[in-house]
């Protein structure tokens, strides 16, 4: 097969919409247009089947009992918000502590610290090495108020993905509520809401090929989870969320679950064989050159790496210009200048943190492709490892941390 | 971000990488940054008889923005006296790269790396001179 380019590895970031999604939502932009809510008419009544099944097909991927458990979003941070501080502020006479983690994405990390200054009290707990948390951990944590355990699937930088079967247990017999993030596990590994004892579930649709702007909130029926609303109006998604359904952005999100589920055996066999060529490859060619994350509990399609001596921006430029597109966690490559919460939070070094580079596979990435790239990351790493000093300093067997660096 | 063609230019074609022997009297080397900041430059700068440089390496961890500053650098300083060389100035690296603002500090650093190689050259003339 030819090698197409350009070679798009960042699947973490976002995915393109499966033709097949599309096709399916094309109707229902000028055509088959009707408000979901609207009643009476042909185009209200065909708005509100196109949902309800979007609904069931959701449902089914995550072994919902009823398509009724899903709130519809604008994706996942709004689920995020919606779970945390709609939980808060239903739970709040009941106790006013919530247990959390410390690579959590932004989304969960930023609700809680609003919430702390709200006046609830936020444990956020440390993860080992590998970024795991343990269902111990979390008990050890649970006192007489808390309220919630806020504990990610998999990790967005890493893959790492969390015991949360274990972590539901415990949070069912005591009583707590569990919401997870699972923004990066849904439609890639197997999700089961039931099985798994999950309370909340927060899921986007751009992550497994269906379009931006569209995701949800799976809330528990039974028992029932109480939650306050954080947008009102219209009294839409039961009250929990006010606002017109997004009906083609919905209908695509059902019809890319639907395909997921279907297709996620395959893919995790396929994804996972090619992540391990890539990550094998690379480490083969190269030295020093580290994995971040968990090397077996981890999402089938990341491979996070850290190329020692050689900075993250700069390895992606050049991976740019090869026509390859991957992201890092180096303070380089983020707006404020800090390296990565997820590596800190591992205790990976910072001066590795800005090294790392995460690659995420996806539905097309072939076999070619993966060659492609580990040719170009090893071209790169050494032309670049050329141009460092801390490469040259380390080849000569001086100690990197007995300088005294000037910073700045 | 997207990087201007001449920021680009730079990082593919970075001039003057290399290293010059930091033991040798006529060569002043200059290390700034550190490795938790992702950003350490190392300028190198040796002269002749009359003080002017001529000849100049440079090798950087860091951003695209940082091996574009310090690979302009060095292109700059060749040709100069040491103190021409001291008036180049971090404004005039970015405004040449067009680095983007939350790059400045990169131009800032190859400024830094410039003078503490004349510093380093400097220091070692006042020793040589005493001795």
């Amino acid at each position: 097969m030819a090698l197409q380019l350009p070679v798009y590895l960042d699947h973490n970031a976002t995915t393109p919409v499966d033709e097949r999604v599309f096709e399916g939502m094309r109707p229902f932009f000028c055509s088959n247009f009707g408000n979901a809510a609207s009643r009476f008419y042909d185009l209200a009544e065909e708005a509100r089947k196109a949902v309800q099944q979007a609904r069931e097909r959701v449902a089914g991927l995550l072994h919902a009992t009823s398509g009724d458990e899903i709130v519809w979003t604008s994706g996942a941070t709004e689920a995020d918000n919606l779970a945390l501080k709609g939980v808060a502020e239903a739970y709040k006479e009941k106790g006013k502590h919530i247990i959390t983690q410390v690579t959590e994405h932004k989304a969960v990390l930023d609700a809680c610290k609003w919430l702390k200054r709200q006046g609830f009290e936020i444990t956020f707990l440390p993860v080992d090495g590998a970024g795991l948390v343990t269902a111990e951990q979390v008990e050890e944590a649970i006192g007489g108020g808390t309220i919630l355990v806020s504990i990610m699937w998999a990790n967005n930088e890493t893959g790492t993905i969390q015991p949360v079967r274990e972590i539901g247990e415990i949070c069912r017999r005591k009583g707590v509520l569990f919401h997870t993030d699972a923004t990066q596990a849904v439609g890639h590994i197997p999700v089961d809401v039931e099985g798994d004892f999950i309370d909340l579930l927060s899921f986007s649709g751009h992550k497994f090929y269906g379009p931006k702007g569209c995701g949800g909130l799976y809330i528990r029926k039974r028992p029932r989870v109480r939650l306050s609303a954080q947008l009102h109006g219209g009294g839409h998604e039961r009250g929990y969320r006010s606002g017109t359904l997004n009906v083609p952005g919905i209908v695509g999100v059902g019809l890319a679950a639907e395909i997921a589920g279907r297709e996620m055996e395959g893919e995790m066999e396929r994804t996972g064989r090619l992540r391990d060529r890539l990550q094998d490859q690379i480490l083969s060619r190269l030295k020093f050159v580290s994995v971040n994350g968990h090397v077996e509990r981890r999402l089938p399609h990341v491979a996070n790496l850290s190329f020692a001596y050689t900075e993250g921006e700069s390895i992606l430029l050049g991976l740019a210009g090869d026509g390859i597109a991957a992201s890092s966690a180096s303070a380089c490559t983020s707006e404020s200048l800090e390296p990565s919460h997820v590596l800190r939070g591992m205790g990976v070094a910072v001066e590795l943190a800005h090294c790392s580079v995460r690659f995420s596979l996806g539905r097309w990435t072939s076999e070619e492709q993966i060659d492609y790239v580990t040719n170009c990351v090893e071209k790169r790493i050494n032309r670049l490892r050329e141009l460092s000093p801390l490469y040259e300093m380390a080849m000569e067997g001086i100690d990197l941390k007995s300088i005294n660096w000037t910073g700045h | 971000m997207s990087y201007s063609k001449e920021l680009m230019d730079h990082y593919n074609n970075p001039r003057n990488v290399g290293s010059m022997d930091k033991a040798d009297a006529n060569v002043g080397t200059g290390v700034v940054g550190a490795p938790e900041c992702g950003d350490v430059m190392k300028l190198q700068i040796r002269v002749d008889a009359e003080g002017k440089i001529v000849d100049a390496k440079f090798k950087t961890f860091g951003c695209g923005s940082a091996i574009a500053s310090s690979s302009l650098a060095t292109e700059w300083v060749k040709g100069r006296t040491m103190e021409e060389a001291l008036e180049i100035k971090n404004t005039e690296i970015a405004k040449e790269l067009a680095l983007p603002p939350v790059k400045m500090h990169c131009s800032v650093l190859a400024e830094e790396a410039i003078r503490k190689a004349i510093e380093d050259l400097k220091r070692k003339k006042r020793v040589a001179s005493s001795q």
